[in-house]
């Protein structure tokens, strides 16, 4: 056992971290330290900096763009890049289909796609869950008919996030009716802008507008954009849900909260004296902060573990402890968020119109503390709900 | 980083865990302590050239884990790691000769008295007293559960020389004879069958030469070796705690009611999962607590320790309770092993201090800054 880092895995955790204090662009850094949404152009403006660096793939292959570096690496720039912060890379190019491509598709899809993902000339969308499958997500209906050299798609897609930014979505579509349902699903790749594409916005409790609905209808999608084999678009999203939850603990992010955390609390007073003086406040915080460590060292495990046996991206039933203990962390700090601005955390801040002289609600470091508890609701539920990664633990690690 | 076991390492593990099979429970007993001895496990955390196998926090862990596992009731963490901090971090060359070898060999089994009628969990707020007199000092009080206290040939007691009840210097630590003229023991188990004592201290005589640290200094010494005895309390909790879970799940699946396993209802999957996730939580501060106990700052050795002991105490708490709960009744018999296992984690948990206490102490040192 060595349970501390090498001075080489310490030199580039410094090397990482200085260079996100250097190149996250100010205003961008600000936003997510408000916990605004960044926007559209904030991102691709950030992944194009981190591509210029080399560093927009890091766990692809060399030959794609990737770094070499090895999971315990990966995860310390992740977390670093979490803590700055500086907005993490889209996941849903760079850890869902991109992987997908480089593993199953074809020299040419491979060609045509991976150079876009990198550099962010492609904004991807997930296609998966649909109105009557969520975690159920095999009992999908919709439907790609083959037509000569096309695919004709009908079907609705649902919480698909960004899909208003997107101009490609990925998509596990039925393709035989006559098996188990398992057994009948395609992964296709979709261009945004093909007619019978529409999306809809569907605006979360939070006021936010993150996720969509996407209607297909006689969408015609090319032969040649089917991943992989026709029928074996399962194995395809195990794979990529496995990718999902390596890095769904989170826990940069959590340090991060907790940073802004104190730095809130310092400014706010209770009975006379800083919130942050306050024991009962600091219990909860320490709470949270032991259940963090924990959850860190866990995550160290299950990297280095990951390290060693090469199988970097099979879903380790380790993951399934990541997603709990990390989505439960991350809706603690929110909620803990809110309740240091106390009656403050109330006012509705609407976007401020353009051109209007209306003042701020102040003080304006409580603008999106609710907002971000309602919105980290979500957490629990995407990417396999918390109850779904209990039923993972019982079957595949305790052979309940 | 690496946290699978070196060779060595996988090795001690393994014979530690062979010896302990060669043994019933409850696994204590003469012939144990001698199996414990042989094996060197008294020589472990002491350096060579005291006659020791320099081993570290980690290797400590491991055995810790394995006595866990096999429930031991010896008074190793007492005398070894207790005693052996005390020794090690603040006795004089001249004690650390005349006992370590002892301990060492296993001959030779020290207690450590803190705990007083009214002191809580705190070590300061003490009212044993030590009173200068001619070549030496006399202690009066009366310490509490005294863990190892029933086989102790040698107790270190904490008493004060100056300061009041709470105050932080002041307090000075003294190895006595338990045979000393004025030493009196009152023997019993705990709830989870460890030896123990209530020690009473009338005007006992100790000479300057067996101070541990220094005059009004103990506290330096003492909240060092507390914290090397929680770091083995936690990693012996992961064993307690993983034989629990073990024999939750074995019980689930075999045991038949409405023509099913009890472990076919999403309720108690649910529950054996949770279970499961506070113990791979509670083995990585188990983790926590070997690399932070060998930190030299000891405030952030003492605000890590906190960490590892609140999160153990809480997942200790979980994965006993519900343990006895997907048991049922046979969970509460005393026949059944698992009610032992149960006492002995609820037991450390009460052991310098339980969960509220040690998550109370991290926030009034301003919780985890700087260390996360």
């Amino acid at each position: 056992m060595k349970l501390t880092l090498d001075p080489q895995d310490l030199a580039f955790r410094e090397e990482v971290r200085a260079f996100f204090r250097e190149q996250v662009p100010a205003a961008t850094r600000r936003t997510l330290v408000e916990g605004r949404h960044v926007s559209k152009d904030q991102m691709v403006e950030w992944i194009r900096i981190l591509h210029a660096k080399g560093w927009a793939v890091p766990h692809w292959p060399a030959e794609h763009g990737g770094t070499g570096w090895d999971p315990l690496r990966q995860y310390i720039f992740l977390e670093e890049l979490q803590r700055t912060p500086a907005p993490p890379p889209l996941p849903f190019g760079v850890n869902m289909v991109g992987p997908v491509i480089y593993t199953f598709g074809n020299a040419e899809q491979k060609a045509r796609f991976l150079p876009r993902i990198a550099n962010m000339d492609d904004w991807w969308c997930q296609g998966f869950s649909e109105p009557g499958a969520g975690s159920d997500l095999a009992s999908l209906t919709t439907r790609a008919v083959r037509n000569g050299d096309r695919y004709v798609v009908n079907g609705q897609k649902t919480w698909t996030t960004f899909a208003q930014y997107a101009n490609w979505i990925f998509c596990l579509v039925r393709t035989d009716l006559q098996v188990p349902k398992q057994r009948g699903i395609s992964f296709l790749l979709i261009d945004m802008r093909s007619p019978g594409v529409e999306v809809r916005p569907i605006v979360t409790i939070d006021g936010g507008r993150e996720i969509n609905e996407v209607f297909l209808t006689d969408v015609e999608v090319p032969i040649e954009n089917l991943v992989g084999e026709e029928n074996k678009g399962w194995d395809y999203a195990k794979f990529l849900l496995g990718n999902e939850r390596t890095n769904i603990a989170r826990i940069g992010i959590s340090k991060f909260r907790i940073d802004r955390i104190r730095e809130l609390a310092a400014g706010q007073m209770s009975n006379g004296k800083p919130l942050l003086e306050d024991e009962r406040f600091l219990e909860k915080l320490a709470a949270i902060e032991i259940e963090l460590k924990a959850l860190e060292l866990t995550q160290l495990r299950v990297v280095t573990e990951e390290a060693k046996s090469g199988e970097k991206g099979r879903p380790s039933p380790a993951s399934s402890i990541l997603k709990i203990k990390g989505s439960e962390i991350q809706q603690a700090t929110t909620d803990l968020l809110m309740r240091i601005m106390g009656v403050h955390a109330m006012p509705y801040h609407a976007e401020p119109r353009p051109g209007s002289n209306e003042a701020n609600i102040e003080p304006a470091d409580a603008a999106m503390v609710a907002p971000n508890y309602f919105n980290f609701r979500k957490v629990s539920i995407y990417g396999g709900s918390n109850e779904i990664q209990k039923n993972i633990i019982a079957k595949a690690v305790l052979g309940l | 980083m690496d946290f699978d076991l070196s060779e060595e390492q996988a090795i001690l593990k393994q014979s530690v865990e062979r010896m302990l099979e060669r043994h019933a429970l409850p696994r204590g007993g003469r012939e144990l302590w001698r199996d414990i001895s042989d094996m060197g496990l008294t020589a472990l955390p002491f350096p060579e050239n005291l006659g020791g196998l320099g081993g570290s926090s980690v290797e400590t862990m491991i055995v810790m884990e394995a006595f866990g596992r096999a429930l031991v009731l010896e008074p190793y963490v007492p005398s070894v790691i207790l005693g052996g901090a005390c020794l090690m971090h603040g006795a004089s060359l001249q004690l650390r000769d005349a006992f370590i070898p002892g301990v060492v060999d296993g001959s030779l089994k020290l207690a450590l008295a803190t705990a007083e009628i009214g002191s809580g969990f705190s070590q300061t707020a003490i009212e044993t007293r030590a009173i200068e007199s001619a070549g030496g000092f006399v202690v009066t009080g009366r310490k509490c559960v005294v863990l190892g206290g029933d086989e102790a040939d040698w107790v270190v007691v904490s008493a004060r020389t100056g300061g009041g009840a709470g105050d932080e210097t002041g307090v000075t630590l003294f190895i006595v004879n338990a045979a000393s003229e004025g030493v009196t023991r009152q023997l019993y188990r705990t709830q989870d069958n460890q030896g123990a004592a209530e020690i009473s201290f009338d005007g006992v005589h100790v000479t300057r030469e067996h101070i541990i640290g220094a005059i009004g200094g103990g506290m330096s010494v003492l909240s060092r070796a507390v914290d090397t005895g929680i770091a083995a309390l936690c990693a012996e909790a992961v064993g307690v705690m993983s034989r629990m879970h073990e024999m939750t799940l074995d019980y689930i699946k075999q045991r038949k009611q409405f023509g099913a396993p009890l472990g076919a209802n999403q309720a108690l999957q649910h529950r054996a999962a949770e279970m499961f996730i506070a113990l791979e939580q509670a083995r990585s501060m188990a983790i926590y607590a070997a690399i932070m106990v060998a930190e030299e700052d000891a405030g952030n050795r003492g605000r890590g320790i906190h960490a590892a002991k609140a999160e153990i105490g809480r997942a200790g708490r979980l994965i006993g309770e519900q343990a006895v709960q997907l048991h049922g009744g046979i969970g509460m018999t005393s026949e059944y092993p698992l009610g032992k296992y149960y006492k002995r984690m609820t037991m450390i948990d009460l052991t310098f201090g339980d969960a509220d206490h040690h998550l109370a102490e991290l926030a009034r040192k301003g919780a985890m800054v700087g260390l996360l």
